[in-house]
């Protein structure tokens, strides 16, 4: 079979004049503010309800599992504000990335890349309409406002999780729970976190746009986009927590 | 500059995929009013030629005028402004598969109308449209919905929704039964009568060709290599022509 995957530089290359391209489009006049509210509808509302019941397994789970070692050391009483600090700093955030990249990120990236086989893309060209900006501008623009609000909603609910949890084998008041769980947080830990949540949507935007709009090869590289939309974005979601924990490290906000 | 009297002009035009030379300084010339057949074996190079006519593609070299513009000097906004005057009907119909019927028609005016203009008269002009067509009932229903007939009219009523000046048809009868095709045929020339429209069309359809084309191009090698009538090309002895019409 001949290989139809670009080398790695090659396809980094591609990616970063597509994101050139993108911000050189959305200066540019004619805003698709109608396409934009649809794409919030159905990049944020619809993923509501996955990222929320995750969300709250989540927060659940954690406060179980960390029960018996805090337990050990007669850290109990720890447990709200270790579980709010991760769930705030890192779990939540990551998590909802990663459900974002495969939900979002293959949704985009089948969606385009449909669209470019069957010469959707094509016909809208050809009507006078921009697809980049039509099509591209909007998902990602949705998808870097959509994923830092579904991340806060995941922080607010995996700390009701852990509430729970804690209450599962213990007996913990709301207020007591809630005031444990905020006394251990600062803004030092909210904003670097919503702040790469920005960061994260962007780039689980820009790459299953990435992959959809240059999808080739029929059905089967509709396919292609999709999968490897999921897989390029996921590793993406860690590249870039790697970069903010070094950037927040140096900031001293850690 | 004088105006020409061709709708589209295109001289020694080249494209190459690769080491793959698709068109060879290719000539053609489309006059007003008049519907011209491109015929070629396929791979030959036909729907990369009227994707360069439209600029989809871009040409290694040589000229294209488009209703007297130099479409290689053009930028993307005064392209797209041209294309409010080109239609261009897909083989493979390129309806918008999550938009109905109507906002499938309405998609071309959002960016040639102003908003005043779509409130006012995108309702009319949807169901002239599909009036034309014939499928005046369908304008709530998807395109999953319809035929292979059906969407193949439904993309024809979306070129025709701005009322363009040439029609650009890549293969318009292909996959399509023997009855749909010449209902299809029949219904660009009612079209093409009802708005002067002058016309390229790709196929291999002899039957759309005989019935539709005032001209043929035979494309062989990338170059025209005839150009004439269907009734002279059936009886023209070169080789290279006649095996089109066994």
């Amino acid at each position: 079979m001949k290989a139809i995957d670009k080398p790695f530089f090659t396809e980094v290359g591609d990616i970063a004049r597509f994101t050139g391209r993108f911000f050189k489009e959305i200066t540019k006049p004619r805003q698709e503010y109608e396409e934009f509210i649809n794409q919030c509808f159905w990049i944020g509302y619809k993923s509501f309800t996955l990222v929320s019941i995750t969300a709250f397994i989540m927060g659940l789970v954690l406060t179980i599992q960390s029960r018996p070692t805090l337990l050990e050391f007669g850290a109990e009483s720890l447990l709200p504000s270790m579980v709010s600090v991760s769930l705030v700093r890192e779990i939540s955030p990551v998590i909802t990335a990663l459900i974002c990249a495969g939900k979002i990120g293959s949704g985009i990236g089948a969606e385009l890349g449909s669209m470019r086989v069957t010469e959707q893309i094509d016909a809208m060209e050809v009507s006078g309409t921009n697809p980049f900006k039509y099509l591209v501008v909007t998902r990602v623009m949705a998808s870097t406002l959509m994923v830092p609000v579904l991340s806060s909603l995941a922080i607010a609910i995996s700390i009701y999780g852990g509430y729970l949890g804690v209450n599962m084998k213990g007996s913990v008041s709301w207020s007591l729970y809630w005031f444990q769980a905020f006394d251990a947080l600062s803004y030092g830990d909210f904003i670097p976190s919503l702040i790469k949540t920005f960061f994260f949507g962007f780039g689980i935007g820009i790459v299953g746009c990435y992959k959809g709009y240059n999808s080739k090869k029929g059905t089967e590289g509709v396919g292609r986009s999709a999968t490897t939309a999921v897989i390029v974005a996921s590793l993406l979601v860690f590249i870039l927590d790697l970069i903010a924990v070094q950037v927040t490290d140096l900031l001293g906000l850690t | 500059m004088e105006p020409s009297k061709s709708i589209i002009a295109i001289s020694k035009l080249n494209k190459s995929f690769g080491e793959n030379h698709v068109l060879r300084d290719f000539d053609m010339s489309l006059a007003p009013g008049e519907n011209l057949v491109i015929l070629g074996k396929s791979g030959s190079g036909k729907s990369v030629l009227i994707k360069c006519i439209i600029k989809l593609i871009d040409a290694d070299s040589g000229d294209i005028m488009v209703l007297d513009h130099d479409i290689s000097m053009m930028d993307q906004d005064e392209m797209d402004l041209l294309r409010k005057d080109i239609g261009f009907l897909f083989q493979s119909n390129a309806l918008y598969d999550s938009m109905t019927v109507r906002e499938n028609l309405e998609f071309p005016l959002r960016r040639h109308w102003t908003k005043e203009q779509r409130e006012s008269q995108a309702e009319e002009a949807v169901m002239e449209a599909l009036e034309d067509v014939g499928l005046s009932h369908t304008v709530n229903m998807m395109p999953a919905e319809l035929s292979g007939g059906m969407r193949k009219r439904i993309a024809l009523a979306r070129t025709l929704i701005l009322k363009p000046k040439v029609i650009l048809y890549d293969e318009p009868t292909t996959g399509l039964d023997p009855i749909t095709a010449r209902e299809i045929s029949e219904l660009m020339i009612s079209i093409q009568k009802k708005y002067k429209a002058s016309s390229v069309i790709i196929s291999h359809d002899m039957n759309c060709i005989r019935m539709t084309s005032n001209r043929v191009i035979t494309l062989i090698e990338g170059r025209n290599y005839v150009a004439d009538t269907y009734e002279n090309l059936m009886k023209n002895t070169d080789p290279k022509v006649s095996e089109f019409f066994r």
